[in-house]
């Protein structure tokens, strides 16, 4: 470990491409000066904007011991809206990409034995669940569904953890029973399953007995799949004074603030402890932190200024 | 290398270095500086500036055979850096990989990430900036209840209607016992152990010196009264307390895990707000011109807050234990070493700050370390601002000026420090 100064950038470099399978790519990537990113737990996903503006959100798979490094995993779809195709394509070895978050609505709460469902890609959001229980020392078993084993990009697990994976391939074998491969749970299980949205939503009927706060799903509806995020310059208007300031697009709104000589105390300067929260009266804004839900980012009425930016051409900010 | 008697754990009293370090080459300077010595506790600036100055951006005491990082980036990076320096062999100088704790582990400040994960996260939500909003309007008129009734009812002194009193124990210590246990949902009876509790807390983070064993005796009811407050049937609903239970009953955290989460909220809560207040009103009574620009400027309450926060540093000190070898700007530890990172010498040292020891309403004071930085960062930070802005918010509106009518009393503690004594005089508005 060396001495490193504080940083924010949120500008990260592709420093690895990896082919798992024939359709998945993991990407991994670092600060340009190897400076730690900000943490993360198991269930975490950042939102990567990618060259052409467009805003991805992927599980965090890597291991968070090596705190400089984000991993994702990022399979191709040619049916999907456009982001999977661009980074498989235009996104190479020593490209930027800039990221918000983390953030972390999929946390894996204590328990004794964990059951991980895991359909195509959504393998990747349970990958570090398993890590973390192994370190534990605690009892899992994962399901991992996917069409077919060429596209399975984790099919190892089932050697690495023998007699814990049960994989399973829609092609050959039709659907599989959730319900049959849960069986009957100990006290204390907990099931985590992420995946498309036909399996996350039969699930609560495959596991009927299963308290309610007992079953975690993870979906990915992408609520910002419409955004571009650009790198124009933007205006902020405070709206108490009426005094107006530019900003640079690709700098979190308060570097704008700051240089103006308008002062917002911050804390974390990581968007997770809440400190420096503005009201917004108007404008989009590009959230960045990660402290509120989906909701709360639709109704755009307030921001996190230590990370987050405007998506409009104008954010007029209740100051 | 001898290792001085003082390093020892507080309550078994074995010596605190187990592993041999007969061999260790201490890479770091040597500094013979005792900081948990009581004028030192009382006054530990010189002894700052001596550890920020030495040549290394990490020296070694030998007087507990420990590590220590006093400059800003140093003290930054070992806060953030959980990786490698552990909260879960505690946060004193006991380290708990060889000593036992003397209470059970808090889930929360001596605990490494993934342990630390959901404790963490259910706190965070329950204490949220927008969780709070709810007791703005009560906690305002609470203020102006307490700063009201002071001048209507103290001693007044001159025509000019000015009232003398002790900001400590009539300001201070009052508020927040008027606020925080009920906004956790404690019952009224026993409140006075909070603020002994918390003293005694802090306190066992150091060695086991006076400060340690004086309490020893009387201690013993504190800690059964504090017990009895954290299972669910002691707390009333629609509090901190009963958010925590409701936490578990959602399975973000076990039900196990409640009752030592709402312990943390008694231990952390208390004497912690006690000292930022105080730390807020010695020094506007410091310095009359920023409490008059305040007065003109009500918007800066925030920032007189992290202002006061960031001079004072109510919490001086927390320790780390190294998880494996590791360098710190040139310097290798060794592993389960304890690294006693000194907060509040990070918050004045002049590579950060300009002119560091004023007290200056004209800085961003952003980015100061007296809640800590990273994931254990001060989950409690949006209840002491709400707490010191509305003490401070009533102040403005009620008094005019603030004046020291002896000199103030330090309160010593091995973590924190204070005030046992602000003796002032308030000019009505
Ligand atoms: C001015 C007042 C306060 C100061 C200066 C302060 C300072 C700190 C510091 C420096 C830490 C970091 C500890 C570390 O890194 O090891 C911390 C953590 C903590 N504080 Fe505060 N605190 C204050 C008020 C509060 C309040 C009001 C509460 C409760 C409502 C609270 C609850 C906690 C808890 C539970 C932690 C542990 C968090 C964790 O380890 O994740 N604090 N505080």
């Amino acid at each position: 470990m060396a001495m490193q100064t504080a940083t924010r950038t949120d500008q990260l470099v592709i420093v690895d491409r990896i082919q798992r399978s024939t359709s998945v790519t993991e990407f991994v990537l670092e600060r340009a000066d190897g400076s730690r990113l900000p943490d993360w737990a198991p269930g975490a996903h950042i939102d990567v904007v990618l060259p052409s503006g467009k805003i991805r959100q992927y599980s965090l798979c890597g291991d968070r011991w090596t705190p400089h490094q984000y991993r994702i995993a990022v399979q191709r779809e040619h049916d999907g809206t456009g982001g999977s195709v661009e980074i498989h394509e235009d996104v190479q070895l020593g490209d930027v990409v800039s990221f918000g978050g983390p953030r972390n609505n999929f946390r894996l709460a204590p328990a004794q034995h964990y059951r991980f469902i895991a359909g195509g890609i959504g393998i990747t959001a349970v990958l570090p669940m398993i890590e973390q229980a192994e370190k534990l020392n605690l009892e899992w078993q994962l399901l991992y569904l996917g069409k077919t084993a060429d596209r399975m990009a984790y099919r190892h697990l089932a050697d690495h953890y023998p007699g814990r994976v049960t994989m399973h391939t829609s092609t050959d074998n039709g659907r599989a029973s959730i319900r049959q491969w849960l069986g009957d749970l100990p006290e204390d299980t907990m099931v985590y399953a992420c995946g498309p949205e036909t399996m996350l939503e039969a699930l609560p009927e495959e596991c009927p007995d299963l308290p309610k706060h007992f079953l975690r799903t993870e979906r990915f509806t992408n609520t910002l799949a419409d955004a571009t995020v650009s790198s124009e310059p933007y205006e902020i208007e405070l709206y108490r004074s009426g005094k107006v300031i530019n900003a640079l697009g690709t700098t979190p709104v308060i570097d704008a603030l700051s240089q103006a000589g308008v002062s917002v105390i911050t804390s974390c300067s990581k968007g997770v402890c809440g400190t420096c929260e503005v009201d917004v009266v108007s404008g989009e804004i590009d959230h960045r932190d990660a402290i509120l839900d989906d909701d709360e980012r639709a109704a755009n009425t307030c921001m996190f200024p230590c990370v987050s930016r405007a998506l409009s051409k104008r954010l007029v900010l209740d100051l | 290398m001898t290792i001085n008697s003082t390093a020892r754990c507080p309550f078994s009293g074995m010596p605190a270095a187990i592993d041999e370090p007969a061999e260790q080459r201490i890479e770091a300077p040597v500094m013979d500086v005792d900081p948990f010595d009581e004028a030192t506790l009382a006054s530990p600036y010189a002894m700052h500036e001596r550890l920020r100055e030495a040549d290394g951006d990490v020296v070694y005491i030998p007087a507990y055979d420990i590590y220590a990082v006093a400059r800003y980036d140093a003290v930054r990076e070992t806060l953030e850096n959980w990786q490698h320096f552990s909260s879960a062999a505690g946060v004193g100088l006991a380290n708990f990989n060889s000593e036992k704790p003397w209470r059970a582990p808090s889930l929360l400040l001596e605990a490494d990430p993934p342990q630390h994960d959901a404790p963490r996260a259910a706190l965070e939500k329950i204490l949220g900036a927008r969780k709070l909003r709810r007791y703005h309007d009560e906690w305002r008129q609470t203020a102006h209840e307490l700063l009201g009734g002071l001048l209507n009812d103290g001693t007044t002194v001159s025509n000019d209607g000015a009232v003398e009193l002790d900001a400590v124990t009539e300001i201070s210590e009052v508020y927040p016992l008027s606020v925080f246990p009920d906004a956790v949902g404690l019952q009224q009876e026993g409140r006075a152990n909070l603020l002994p509790y918390g003293n005694f807390a802090f306190n066992a983070f150091g060695p086991r010196n006076r400060l340690v064993t004086d309490d020893l005796e009387t201690i013993g009811p504190v800690f059964e009264w504090i017990g009895n407050q954290c299972p669910r049937e002691a707390l009333n609903e629609d509090g901190f307390g009963d958010d925590i239970w409701r936490a578990a009953d959602q399975r973000h955290i076990t039900e196990e895990q409640a009752p030592l989460i709402v312990r943390s909220l008694l231990t952390a809560g208390v004497d912690t707000t006690v000292y930022g207040i105080s730390a807020v009103l010695y020094h506007l009574a410091s310095n009359p011109d920023q409490y008059a620009r305040l007065r003109e400027n009500p918007q800066l309450v925030r920032r007189v807050f992290e202002e006061a926060l960031r001079l004072e540093s109510p919490v001086q000190t927390f320790f780390r234990t190294t998880t494996t070898e590791v360098t710190i700007g040139g310097t290798t530890l060794p592993e389960n070493q304890k690294v006693l990172m000194f907060l509040g010498a990070a918050n004045r040292d002049p590579r950060r700050w300009e002119n560091p020891d004023a007290f200056d309403l004209t800085r961003d004071p952003s980015g100061h370390l007296a809640f800590g930085s990273g994931v254990h960062q001060c989950v409690g930070q949006h209840v002491a601002r709400l707490e010191a802005s509305c003490v401070m918010e009533a102040l403005i509106e009620r008094v005019e000026r603030i004046e020291f009518i002896a000199p103030p009393q330090r309160h010593i503690n091995n973590t924190l420090i204070g005030w046992d004594s602000l003796p002032i005089r308030f000019v009505p508005a």
